[in-house]
């Protein structure tokens, strides 16, 4: 599965995960306490200018990840404009953007691999506690190799409603699916009981 | 506890595969994605405990850079973003429909699936998105509601399928419905 990490391998790829996610919650809640229109438009402009650095594609694919803003900019701009307060509305539009672009920018310069590395370290105390993680691992492993198996078992079921009836397919599919869905779910658990199961680490 | 894992891992990748599913358009332009009737479902199959986790492991994968949502979104923009509010609220909207269809025991299934969807997936999840939209585009919580009513007859739409699904859910594989185990 394709990853929302750039392919444009940039220095900050190399930056620790860790400390870009702290970062990104510093720079978040401190955005919500800039009121000034031009420090905002500074700040604008630098996420701009990190955005372009790495090069053209970097560029648009990043510009892509932000078009689910554009319904919530026009709402903003027609509100603002018909209340007439167009300086608070910039300041809205600013704040939301470069709230987004950052934590964008963020997934974008960092592995799936490292991104599941701090997840491994956030959950050290659990280990701690006796806790075992695996679980969490194992399912994360899971849903990566399940989406697409899904994927492909949803495109047989729409396949074969269509050699069937004359309608397009509708939600009455979910059932069937969510049917191969459980009885994969139940032969994934067999699979893993069979294979030592989850829980051997705690016994040994 | 393999079972357990296996059911919950495959709930989160059958909420991502939803979103596949072409949106329906309703007749006055308002369009609904399947993603949200995935939350309901998997709160009122999996119960209130294994459906939250199946919904907040699904958005661990999202915010750790999988493209999962409606539309190919992902990454952690979406969850600062004016509707990250509702991504927020699904593990609890997950939690409450199960909760509320494993308690009340006394109404058929289907109608207590109907209505633990209304209230999780509808009633606590506007409340929460809204308030994120409120957050983000600095408006009062009353005009953040007007700007979301029009999605609701959707989200009622998709309470009723859930609710048709689990019926039948429990008829195919009748232990299937574990929020009723």
């Amino acid at each position: 599965m394709i990853s929302l990490s750039s392919p444009v391998k940039t220095a900050a790829h190399d930056w620790p995960a860790g400390l870009k996610l702290a970062a990104l919650c510093v720079a978040t809640v401190g955005l919500f306490y800039i009121e000034s229109p031009l420090i905002l438009a500074g700040v604008v402009t630098a996420i701009l200018i990190a955005y372009t650095l790495p090069g053209r594609a970097f560029l648009r694919a990043g510009l892509a990840a932000l078009k689910l803003l554009w319904p919530f900019i026009v709402i903003v701009a027609i509100w603002q404009a018909v209340i007439g307060e167009l300086v608070q509305g910039a300041v809205i539009v600013m704040r939301m953007v470069s709230a987004v672009a950052l934590a964008n920018l963020v997934s974008m310069t960092t592995r799936l691999s490292d991104m599941i590395a701090v997840v491994r370290w956030l959950t050290t105390p659990l280990r701690r506690f006796g806790l075992s993680t695996a679980a969490l691992e194992i399912a994360i492993a899971l849903v990566i190799r399940m989406v697409p198996v899904l994927t492909n078992k949803g495109g047989r079921l729409t396949e074969s409603w269509r050699a069937r009836a004359t309608r397009r397919p509708s939600w009455r599919l979910v059932l069937p699916f969510t049917l191969l869905a459980l009885d994969d779910a139940d032969h994934v658990g067999d699979a893993l009981r069979a294979r030592g199961g989850l829980t051997s680490e705690r016994e040994t | 506890m393999e079972k357990n894992v296996a059911l919950i891992a495959l709930f989160a990748a059958l909420i991502a595969v939803l979103a596949l599913i072409p949106k329906i358009t309703l007749g006055f332009g308002v369009p609904i994605t399947a993603q949200s009737l995935g939350i309901m479902l998997a709160g009122a199959v999996l119960g209130s405990k294994r459906g939250a986790l199946a919904v907040l492991l699904f958005l661990l994968l999202v915010a750790v850079g999988l493209p999962l949502l409606a539309g190919g979104r992902g990454g952690l923009g979406v969850f600062f973003g004016p509707t990250g509010g509702f991504l927020f609220s699904w593990p609890l909207a997950a939690w409450l429909t199960g909760f509320i269809v494993e308690k009340w025991r006394s109404v058929p299934l289907g109608a207590s699936v109907f209505v633990g969807a209304i209230l999780g997936g509808i009633v606590l999840s506007y409340a929460m998105g809204i308030v994120g939209l409120s957050l983000a585009l600095g408006k009062s919580l009353i005009e953040s509601t007007s700007l979301m009513l029009v999605f609701i007859p959707g989200d009622m739409i998709k309470a009723l399928i859930v609710a048709a699904l689990t019926v039948s859910l429990s008829r195919a594989r009748p232990s299937s419905v574990l929020s009723r185990h």
